[in-house]
């Protein structure tokens, strides 16, 4: 990384699902790594989501999702992103996600997809390298 | 007791107490050992040894899988595959919306709807689930918690059709919300109301369900959330507490309801150890039958008896080399056996990836039948009694529970640990510190961090739920909503709001919406109204 600017990341758990503690373990791996990390909580909405990354001029959205409605939460999400001009943010994926659906979620425009028990050296890793530069409130049009 | 090792170095070894382990134990570990007051014969006063003096000489373990699947027939299709099997109980799973209170169509559901279980909006879903089931023949298990005096309510009134009285059906329904806020998220209304309903179903429960365990106290999710062994049970018996304490102060003797507890504990998982996984569990017998004798004067021999079932835990389970799973649930499922447990429920190999396949369920059940014919693992009673090391670790985790224990109390009690935040921050932590000793190798996963093979295959068949699966039960809620007399429901939705407001035992009040088809939504959106909803405290 050439830019010494901090990376922001929003870690949301989109739906009903109540399984967050693997959505806090990255967060604290994430700030260990000395990325900004911001959690939503429980149960919210695309929309919701979109709004608070908007707001907080993220870099990233990470989504965890154990609950098998990853595939129709992202289609709602990339949807949404486009529709709010945030096609720069880096979207990731975690959770309980089986392997043929990591072909598909990558096709609706998802950029990583971590299924539970990937390393979390994989994830700041990807995210480092494959987050937009000049990203947050210092946004190009 | 530094013991001579020869010349060849010792590797060290740490307990999940922190204490170091010796290469073996002997009778200097067990210095003024009782037997009577220690151990006792099975089935007698302090119960360490097992709650039944012949445990699974009279009767096996109940073998249940959790099952559940994304609509009602579908799930009656699987419990009739599973009897056919040779299982003994069916153990029910209901899908988010459900647990939650939420309708199939209402707005935050749809993704949910049939996911990780049955959806159920209302008594006529309820009832395709058992058509042709007889309920007094079998025994039924519910994960079920915020909305549990729903479903049981809904149980009744289809054991009613059947003309089966309440007092012989048989179960266990979960009924334990204090753990959804620490670690599976399916609250809905804040604590207090939330543990007034839970005394609800248990006041109910010993008036009208005798025979139903009102209430399974889980440490399993606790233990998934990142608490280790010995506190996912100390958790679970704090928290048990408050349940009592709340039957209590409605002039409820102990000896009434406290045989009504059940507990459901994690065997198993990151921090597996064969023994002290064992220990704990019969430390915990021996700690729950001094606690409700000396503080709760309990006199009955079932309030004494710590019972539980046991979850063959997901979390030690690997995406890597799946198959190696099956191992290890089967060791987890030896664990369980030789701990006495009453009931097993075995994670699947395949659960990483998706809710189980047939053959991975079947699998499962296998290797307790394996357990339990071809080994001779249940022929004895607590075979392992007596052991030094055994013995020892029994003595050191009893000793902990009650720290832990102790120490919650003294924090101000498990309830303010929870709103507060505390306890799932502290856990969370301890997650995370579990994960890094596995990142760095410290902590051996095999599969994982040692043994690991290249170009890994992962091709598994996993279970997909059927993307119909929401229409269905979009048709189906709206010919209920249009088949049935709004009137009626809004009466009966008054009446239950008019009780909740007076503080009433709630589940009366139940039968009436449910016959006139209210839905599980409504019901939950009319008590919200008196009780509001919990908000989320910040923990990271």
């Amino acid at each position: 990384m050439e830019t010494e600017k901090t990376i922001r990341i929003l870690i949301a758990k989109i739906g009903l699902d109540g399984h967050d503690v693997g959505a806090k373990v990255l967060i604290f791996w994430l700030r260990d790594q000395g990325m900004e990390v911001i959690y939503t909580g429980l149960r919210q909405s695309v929309e919701q989501v979109v709004e608070v990354a908007l707001q907080e001029a993220v870099d990233v959205i990470g989504v965890s999702i154990l609950s098998g409605s990853h595939l129709s939460i992202a289609k709602k999400l990339m949807k949404r992103i486009r529709e709010r001009d945030l096609d720069d943010v880096l979207v990731i994926f975690g959770g309980t996600i089986p392997k043929d659906d990591v072909a598909v979620l990558k096709s609706a425009g998802v950029h990583g997809v971590f299924p539970s028990h990937s390393k979390l050296e994989e994830i700041s890793a990807f995210i480092k390298r494959n987050v937009k530069h000049g990203g947050g409130e210092e946004k190009c049009p | 007791m530094a013991k001579k090792t020869g010349e060849a170095e010792v590797r060290p070894v740490v307990s999940i107490l922190g204490t170091p382990v010796k290469c073996f134990y002997g009778p200097e570990d067990l210095t003024d050992f009782d037997y009577k007051e220690k151990l006792n014969d099975p089935g007698e006063y302090p119960f360490t040894r097992g709650v039944y003096s012949t445990m699974y000489r009279s009767s096996l373990w109940t073998m249940r899988q959790y099952s559940g699947q994304s609509t009602s027939d579908s799930t009656n299709e699987r419990f009739k595959y599973l009897l056919k099997n040779g299982q003994t109980g069916l153990s029910l799973a209901f899908d988010l919306p459900t647990q939650i209170g939420l309708d199939s169509d209402m707005p935050l559901a749809e993704d949910d709807v049939g996911k990780l279980g049955v959806a159920v909006d209302s008594l006529e879903d309820f009832e395709r689930i058992f058509d042709g089931i007889a309920l007094d023949q079998i025994s039924t298990s519910f994960t079920i918690n915020a909305t549990a005096p729903i479903i049981l309510a809904m149980y009744v009134l289809v054991a009613e059709k059947q003309g089966v009285e309440p007092k012989r059906l048989r179960g266990t329904i979960q009924n334990d919300i204090l753990k959804e806020y620490i670690a599976r998220g399916t609250w809905i209304f804040p604590p207090e109301p939330s543990i007034k309903l839970v005394g609800d179903l248990v006041e109910y429960c010993n008036r009208e369900i005798p025979r139903f365990n009102a209430i399974s106290v889980s440490g399993t999710h606790i233990l998934e959330y990142g608490a280790n062994t010995v506190q996912a049970v100390a958790l679970a018996i704090s928290i048990a507490e408050v349940y009592i304490r709340e039957v209590l102060k409605r002039g409820s003797h102990i000896d009434e309801i406290a045989p009504l507890f059940s507990f459901h504990l994690p065997i198993g998982g990151r921090d597996f150890n064969f023994f002290e996984d064992i220990a704990r569990l019969r430390g915990a017998r021996r700690y729950w039958a001094k606690l409700m004798k000396e503080k709760y004067g309990a006199k009955d021999k079932r309030s004494l008896q710590f019972r539980f079932s046991t979850g063959g835990m997901g979390g030690g389970l690997t995406a890597e080399q799946p198959l190696n799973n099956i191992t290890r649930a089967s060791i987890y499922a030896m664990a369980a056996v030789f701990s006495g447990t009453r009931s097993l429920n075995l994670a699947c190999f395949d659960e990483v990836y998706a809710i189980p396949s047939d053959l991975a369920i079947r699998t499962s059940l296998r290797v307790q039948q394996i357990l339990a014919n071809e080994t001779g693992v249940a022929d004895v009673v607590d075979p392992l009694g007596g052991s030094y090391y055994v013995e020892k670790l029994t003595d050191e985790m009893e000793a902990k529970i009650g720290e832990i224990i102790g120490k919650i109390e003294s924090d101000g009690g498990i309830v303010k640990l929870i709103e507060s935040g505390a306890i799932q921050r502290e856990l969370a932590r301890q997650s995370y510190a579990i994960q890094k000793r596995i990142s760095s190798g410290e902590k051996v996963l095999v599969g994982v961090n040692k043994f690991k093979v290249k170009e890994e295959e992962r091709d598994l068949e996993v279970y997909k739920t059927d993307p119909e699966t929401i229409n269905r039960q979009l048709q189906r809620l709206k010919a209920v909503k249009e088949s049935r007399d709004r009137q009626k429901v809004e009466n009966a939705l008054q009446e239950l709001e008019s009780a909740a407001g007076r503080g009433d035992n709630l589940i009366p009040y139940l039968f009436e919406p449910l016959t006139a088809k209210a839905t599980v939504g409504e019901i939950i959106d009319t008590l919200k109204k008196v009780y509001g909803t919990f908000k989320e405290p910040t923990t990271v």
